[in-house]
């Protein structure tokens, strides 16, 4: 580590302890409150320079390094801040792909209100007949001068109500196989035939929706990348996308701890079952930290570490533990009580570990990448090597 | 915090790979469980000579005075090839111990020897079936004599001094080739670490200069354990490896076998196993270098995930290998029974998962980042 990076993380942990510690109890209660807080922090990191350390201060940057960056991201993990998943996949989605597939101009131009709490960002990938299969989407772009008319439907688009914009990804050629036909776009949320619809979830929530798109126009400046690469683009999203859920584990850090505390006032801690599952949790909670900032340090360094185990133990590991908190009052444990603040969110937790392992990636596809990319396993049999109009079920 | 190792780090590791790799061939344990020796004496020294064996132990006493990171980084190679050379018995608990808990004297007498390898030394704990307690241990010692029992020890037969768990506790080092000294070898499940029974009758020992035994003990298990994770995550990957290769060999109803989807998800969820291990044994290794107050818990962290990938993988290796595996020619026996022994030789998975829930409930201080 060298100084100036020590001089930088004392620098960053004083600037936290006087702007950061206002978040410490949320204080938000609605969406709507989470999406105000969550722009009020990005805006005021931006103004300091943290939003986006390597970039420039326009950008709501210093010209600092990568490895800065993970020292902030690193020291803004010890605080509970507000992070709503729209700015989310701003951050840690859009802006990585817009700028490796996009041009400077179009980074400037997107990444500025990303990056200063101007804007936030839904994702338009899945759609009914295309999830673990995303590349098998039916979404049509076709040109039309210098834009392109796009009609289809999307789902499982979280907040898309609350976005600006939106990642779409969108089949510009249907006579290709289906990977090569497939293009990227920034699309204006606000663009006449955009209709979001909520979709009710088990948690009764509806953070997720249906997204119709009906000759919605894009302009081809909107266009990331060439046409046919959309991809390659969508793999630089997904590999964010599953490094990035993993994220929200520096905010249940010290979950095991919470758990062995209410398992010892309930007395359970004498139990040799009981303390081998909190020691199991804490393994995997401590090995995900570490090897997470081992990931990060291998991301900085260009290399393609297995970023897929970090939401495939994470998710399953959630649904465990948030299990053992219902078990740890029996009965009693599947209804909320004025004595017990945290239940709801427990059941909450519970819940969203479900869409946790569907989501950016189910489990089992995550198992297969880890084999065939790290393990160098065969990938599967595949039936879908032709053009995408010709495969079965495809009109 | 940067936890990956350093280039010479690498550089270690290849040159011990590569001695392991042409010595401890799996024909060579074959042999060396037939023939009953159970240890590789050539491979031994030539360890020795490489100056491996005093990676850890300082220079004013005959050592390289490396680093802890650097042992661990030996033990995983060790741990790949399952070497049959008493390196843990001697390096990583018995040097460990004297390093802790000797009299300037005993460090002066016995470090440089062992660095060496002139000298093979061991501990002994255990007193039967139960986990390695300091309260109940029985033998005793009294005016310069050890009496009592030790079971199992490992590598006691070679071994020319032991450190010894007295009652008190206290620690002793014996000399094993004198009179006061009966072994009894044990027939073991894991014939290429081979154990004793050892009887100690009024042998001349000496006391060790630990002020605090029971802190010594915790210490000394806590660092052996590390030691050991790297030992469990090289046999684990290597366990993997064997299993990923031979169901991309093998072709069954016209399909490589490493094309089903459930042999892939099995190796894939053995590689997430591994891979937090190696990352618990990286951090608990800096811990170790640094002497952080979390070192206990860490050290817990580190045995128990490395416990559980490598009993795993060894298990779930046979298993995708199909009936060769289960023959003496196919080489997944060896890992089969290491696995047990690494598992159980420093204490059983409930033993540490006890330890670490202690450690985790006395410090309630949120880890360092």
């Amino acid at each position: 580590m060298t100084d100036q990076e020590d001089t930088f993380r004392a620098e960053a942990r004083a600037w936290l302890a006087e702007h950061a510690a206002k978040y410490a109890e949320p204080i938000e209660r609605t969406d709507e409150e989470l999406v105000a807080a969550s722009l009020a922090w990005q805006k005021e990191k931006a103004a300091a320079g943290y939003a986006n350390v390597p970039g420039t201060p326009e950008m709501g940057g210093r010209n600092g390094t990568t490895r800065m960056e993970a020292i902030f991201d690193e020291e803004e993990g010890r605080y509970y801040y507000p992070m709503f998943t729209g700015l989310g996949i701003g951050l840690g989605m859009a802006m990585p792909a817009i700028r490796k597939h996009g041009t400077p101009g179009q980074f400037e131009r997107f990444g500025k209100p990303t990056y200063w709490g101007d804007a936030a960002w839904c994702q338009l990938f899945s759609e009914p007949a295309a999830g673990s299969d995303l590349a098998g989407l039916r979404t049509k772009a076709v040109r039309d001068g210098d834009n392109w008319i796009v009609n289809g439907q999307k789902v499982w688009s979280s907040w898309a109500h609350h976005a600006d914009y939106a990642i779409l990804l969108a089949r510009t050629d249907p006579t290709v196989v289906k990977h090569a036909g497939i293009t990227f776009f920034v699309l204006d949320m606000r663009t006449p035939g955009v209709e979001v619809r909520p979709i009710r979830q088990i948690s009764g929530k509806s953070d997720f929706n249906e997204t119709f798109l009906t000759d919605v126009v894009i302009p081809d400046a909107n266009r990331i990348g060439a046409e046919g690469e959309g991809w390659s683009c969508a793999m630089t999203v997904l590999t964010h996308e599953r490094n990035g859920s993993s994220g929200s584990l520096r905010q249940t850090d010290g979950g095991v701890r919470a758990l062995i505390a209410k398992a010892a006032a309930s007395g359970r801690l004498d139990s040799a079952a009981v303390r081998a599952k909190l020691a199991q949790w804490w393994v995997e909670e401590q090995g995900l930290r570490h090897f997470g900032g081992r990931i990060n340090a291998a991301l900085a360094r260009g290399e393609s570490p297995p970023v897929a185990m970090m939401k495939l133990v994470s998710a399953t590991k959630s649904q465990q533990m948030n299990a053992f908190h219902m078990d740890a009052d029996e009965y009693d444990g599947l209804f909320l009580g004025d004595d017990k603040p945290d239940q709801e969110g427990v059941f909450f937790q519970y819940t969203w570990a479900a869409a946790l392992r569907i989501a950016g990636g189910a489990d089992e596809i995550l198992r297969n990448q880890l084999a065939e990319r790290t393990l160098g396993m065969p990938s599967e049999p595949r039936m879908d090597k032709v053009p995408f109009n010709q495969l079965p079920g495809v009109k | 915090m940067n936890l990956e190792l350093t280039d010479e780090q690498k550089q270690l590791k290849d040159q011990v790979g590569r001695l392991l790799d042409e010595k401890a061939t799996p024909d060579a344990l074959r042999k060396l469980i037939t023939s009953g020796a159970g240890v590789d004496r050539d491979l031994w020294g030539q360890v020795a000579e490489l100056g491996l064996l005093g990676a850890a132990i300082p220079e004013e006493y005959g050592g390289v005075g490396l680093g802890e990171k650097d042992l661990c980084v030996i033990a995983e190679e060790m741990g790949r090839t399952v070497a049959p050379v008493p390196f843990f018995s001697s390096i990583c608990l018995a040097a460990e111990a004297i390093k802790l808990a000797g009299t300037e004297a005993q460090k002066a007498e016995w470090l440089p020897r062992i660095a060496a390898g002139e000298v093979i030394a061991t501990f002994a704990w255990n007193e039967g079936p139960g986990a390695a307690d300091p309260n109940t241990v029985t033998a005793r010692l009294a005016n310069g004599k050890l009496t009592g029992i030790k079971s199992p020890v490992p590598d006691a037969e070679l071994a020319d001094v032991a450190v010894v768990v007295c009652a008190g506790p206290r620690l002793a080092l014996v000399a094993l080739r004198q009179d006061g000294v009966k072994l009894e070898p044990l027939t073991g499940f894991d014939q290429l670490r081979k154990h004793a029974r050892i009887f100690f009758d009024a042998a001349d020992a000496e006391a060790m200069d630990a002020a605090d035994a029971h802190e010594t003990l915790r210490r000394l298990y806590d660092r052996a354990a590390v030691f050991e994770a790297f030992e469990q995550v090289g046999a684990a990957e290597s366990a993997m490896l064997m299993a990923r290769d031979y169901t991309l060999g093998r072709y069954t109803f016209g399909r490589q076998l490493a094309s089903y989807q459930a042999v892939k998800h099995r190796l894939a969820d053995i590689l997430v196993m591994v891979e937090l291990a190696r990352s618990n044994a990286l951090y608990a290794a800096s811990a170790l270098e640094a002497d952080t107050p979390d070192l206990p818990a860490a050290a817990a962290t580190a045995r128990i995930a490395a416990t559980r990938a490598y009993e795993i993988a060894a298990r779930e290796n046979l298993q995708l290998h199909g009936g060769i595996g289960y023959t003496w020619e196919a080489n997944c026996h060896f890992h089969y029974r290491r696995a047990r022994l690494l598992a159980l030789n420093l204490g059983s998975a409930e033993v540490w998962e006890g330890k670490l829930i202690d450690a985790l409930t006395a410090d309630n201080t949120p880890a360092a980042a």
